[in-house]
């Protein structure tokens, strides 16, 4: 397989963990009639940075031991750091994909990436260093945050989910006007921090942006992404 | 190495959130010397909460600068006594300050008074059911206070943090449109009310159906541009969503940041010191009387500031947890139901019913500043519980809250976790539901405490606080009832999906819920069961007061914020009348 040129400069994921997580988020929330999926939005590279930030390291958490599995209600007590659990978790989810299939995790058909995916889920792959729930756990929830935050972190790339459901991103000033109004669906142009950053967007003397408003769908229909 | 000893002061205030500024700036307008000392930094809401970097869900749900930074310090956890508390690693069910402002940096602005009805709850349920209607392991008890006595001190706090609503209860005499059930007001609020949305409107029309009475919520989001009663100038709220959890970029948020310490910061009997983390009260040879605090200032230096008056203002946790590190008052053990400092921790719960739509709209984005409507016929003792087996209530409420997309979207039961048709779920109902959510009172019980952890230390080698906690039957019985009201108001509104969710079979960590933890330094009439008296003063250290919602003896339904800076209204008043003229035991 021809590997395209990088489009980005990943600090801390290598290629074939790249290429895992590409064809996993391209399966969590794939690309469809609803528009672009996780993959597209660039949501590997939002993940990336994320290990890269302090959080990668649990900058902010405690960090102690010792560390005793505890109950669900107790919450996280892994030792691993999400740079570890991204790094232990890929390696050994191909390590089962190959016992299981014979191929790793992004050469297997999509139906067989969705199975893996919800044993990783439910807890009924055994992973050497960590439980699959964990894994999966902060697969998804970095999968969300990804697709849904702020393009200045480098994923929900063209607002793509914002787009989606139906965001406008930074809030304009001009809201207060519409909460009087019953059943009147706002619908504007998603702008993000990113876009102020750049200058894209034209903003009140206040800072907030100034929304370009789109034509309504008609009622009850469903939010097209483009 | 032996700390630095500074010139005495007049008064030490450990904490500058809702309770602690409000306290610095009354006894420094009372004429003392006071010095406020607080663990976290400065923050400058016209720098750190600018637009558009402060309309940032990712950095103010999770990885904000302005909560705790656990590497420091947590807490640990477990449900019950016979289980290994482990530390809390990373935030979830609750979110506490650590900057100047405290967590009403980032409160939601629900400003609610208490009912009369919440400090004499257990007095007042014996009466009217006999006292087998409190679960036998139930430890609530009276505050020692009453509303009446407060009154003017909710009025206060209310011109301070310019609370906007309409009076249900005006001297006695019920106001149409307000909520008919709250307590009496001397006067009308500061602020008009927030305006009723599309979803409040729905709410309201179906709960009228059942004989109800929907009200607006009061909000301490600005309704119209407002100077307070420290002549400071708030500005409106434009109810653009990144609310709670975040800062206010319009300045429209009342906070401490807001509504006190630019006031503060030019007082001449005042000095703020930021990036002071208190790690001890120092008590004289008899244990009689407090010295002095010892804080960690930037360079790690020990630092020892003698003062006359220490007062106690940081969060529930952190109050608890120096009275136990400094040795005041007796340590709680559930074992003999003795001792006081750590008994009666509590929290908030309820449960919620989300419903969902085709044809309608609800622009979930737009809100904030607590715009929402309620009604209160569930709430406090305004319902016979004869025979329904629990105490307690809960308002029920539908709220504009600023719904953000990654951890604020409805989705339907049964939806998928991911895949398509999760994509397609979350395109088809972000704009299309809301939710009716019961915030409900918690009872305190016998195995609900904190204490000093055996195993776990923060970063200055002191043992962490060690919370015992989970979900009692009486409140899953309540919840269980209270959801099902809000599912019948949610079934009139016709909604094609409906989820029901009441409060879970065990308190869980990880999720956020609220950051309304209370008790551990309780006030009461009792040295047996409380920590500190009816003016906030410790019974065994007089020279020491400690307030916020550590005093609560239970958590009430009601939103906490607006009582704590009302106990530090009364608590400053009690200190300025009382204690100055005659310092000692005021009970």
């Amino acid at each position: 397989m021809q590997e395209s040129p990088d489009q980005h400069a990943y600090g801390y994921l290598t290629r074939p963990e790249v290429r895992f997580l590409d064809a996993a988020l391209a399966r969590l929330i794939p690309a469809d009639e609803l528009g672009p999926g996780a993959k597209e939005a660039d949501v590997t590279y939002f993940i990336d940075q994320q290990l890269v930030s302090a959080w990668g390291t649990h900058g902010r958490n405690y960090r102690m031991g010792p560390w005793p599995e505890g109950t669900p209600q107790q919450g996280f007590q892994s030792r691993l750091t999400p740079q570890e659990i991204y790094r232990a978790g890929i390696r050994e989810t191909n390590i089962h994909c190959g016992k299981q299939y014979g191929k790793v995790f992004e050469f297997l058909a999509p139906a067989q990436q969705d199975e893996v995916l919800r044993s990783l889920e439910n807890g009924t792959i055994e992973l050497e260093s960590l439980s699959s729930k964990l894994f999966f756990g902060l697969l998804w929830r970095n999968t969300e945050e990804g697709f849904f935050a702020d393009p200045i972190y480098g994923g929900n790339r063209d607002k793509v989910g914002w787009k989606l459901i139906g965001f406008p991103g930074v809030a304009s000033g001009a809201y207060a006007e519409y909460v009087e109004k019953h059943n009147v669906p706002y619908h504007a142009e998603p702008v993000s921090i990113l876009d102020i950053q750049q200058q894209q967007v034209k903003v009140d003397a206040q800072g907030y942006p100034k929304h370009i408003m789109l034509n309504q769908p008609k009622q009850g229909s469903r939010d097209g992404g483009h | 190495m032996a700390a630095t000893k500074l010139k005495p002061v007049d008064a030490v205030v450990v904490g500058t959130g809702v309770a602690g500024s409000i306290l610095c700036m009354e006894l420094a307008n009372a004429g003392l010397k006071v010095v406020g000392l607080e663990r976290g930094r400065m923050l400058d809401p016209q720098h750190d909460f600018a637009m558009p970097y402060v309309h940032d869900e990712l950095k103010y749900d999770r990885h904000s600068d302005i909560v705790q930074n656990l590497s420091r310090e947590t807490i640990t956890f477990r449900n019950t006594p016979n289980e290994t508390a482990l530390p809390m690693r990373e935030l979830g069910s609750f979110k506490p300050g650590e900057c100047v402002g405290g967590a009403a940096a980032h409160w939601g602005c629900h400003a609610k008074r208490f009912l009369p009805w919440d400090f004499e709850m257990r007095s007042q349920t014996i009466a009217r059911y006999g006292k087998n209607q409190l679960p036998q392991d139930c430890t609530s008890q009276d505050w020692g206070i009453t509303y009446d006595e407060l009154e003017p001190y909710y009025d206060q706090f209310e011109q301070i943090y310019g609370v906007g609503g309409k009076a249900g209860n005006l001297n006695g005499e019920i106001q149409p449109g307000g909520n008919p059930f709250e307590g009496a007001r001397s006067r009308e609020f500061p602020n008009p009310p927030t305006e009723r949305t599309f979803l409040g409107s729905l709410f309201a029309q179906a709960a009228e159906s059942f004989g109800y009475q929907p009200y607006q919520n009061a909000s301490a989001a600005m309704t119209r541009p407002y100077t307070n009663l420290y002549r400071l100038m708030l500005g409106q709220c434009l109810h653009g969503g990144f609310c709670s959890s975040h800062g206010c970029a319009n300045g429209a948020k009342a906070s401490p940041l807001t509504a006190v310490l630019p006031a503060l910061l030019k007082h001449q009997n005042f000095e703020l010191r930021p990036l002071a983390n208190v790690i001890r009260i120092n008590l004289d040879s008899d244990q009689k009387r407090a010295v002095s605090v010892t804080y960690v200032n930037a360079r790690g230096d020990e630092i020892e500031q003698p003062a006359d008056l220490i007062i106690l203002a940081s969060y529930t946790f952190n109050n608890t947890r120096l009275m136990l590190l400094s040795g005041i008052g007796k340590p709680y053990d559930p074992v003999r139901n003795e001792g006081v400092v750590g008994r009666n921790y509590s929290y908030q719960t309820g449960g919620k019913v989300t419903l969902f739509f085709k044809d309608k709209e609800f622009n979930p984005f737009i809100g904030g500043g607590m715009i929402g409507t309620s009604i209160d016929e569930f709430n406090g003792d305004h319902f016979d519980h004869a025979g329904l087996g629990f105490i307690g209530g809960a308002y029920l409420a539908a709220q504009d809250f600023g719904l953000l997309p990654i951890h604020a979207k409805l989705m339907p039961p049964g939806a998928p976790h991911w895949g398509s048709g999760w994509k397609q779920a979350a395109a088809q109902h972000y704009r299309r539901s809301f939710s009716i959510s019961c915030h409900g009172s918690c009872q305190s019980y016998r195995t609900h405490y904190l204490d000093l952890d055996p195993t776990y230390r923060d970063a200055n080698g002191l043992p962490l606080i060690r919370m015992t906690y989970d979900w009692h039957e009486n409140e899953r019985k309540m919840s269980a009832y209270l959801t099902e009201k809000a599912a019948q108001i949610g079934k009139v509104i016709g909604p094609s999906k409906m989820g029901v969710s009441p409060t879970p079979a065990k308190y869980d960590i990880v999720p956020y819920q609220s950051t309304h933890n209370v008790g551990g330094v309780v006030m009461g009439p009792d040295p047996a069961t409380s920590a500190v008296n009816k003016y906030l003063q410790s019974w065994d250290v007089p020279n020491v007061f400690v307030v916020g919602g550590s005093a609560f003896p239970q958590n009430p339904a009601n939103s906490p914020t607006e009582t704590i800076g009302t106990l530090a209204c009364w608590a400053a008043d009690s200190i300025k009348d009382l204690y100055l003229k005659r310092p000692g035991a005021m009970v």
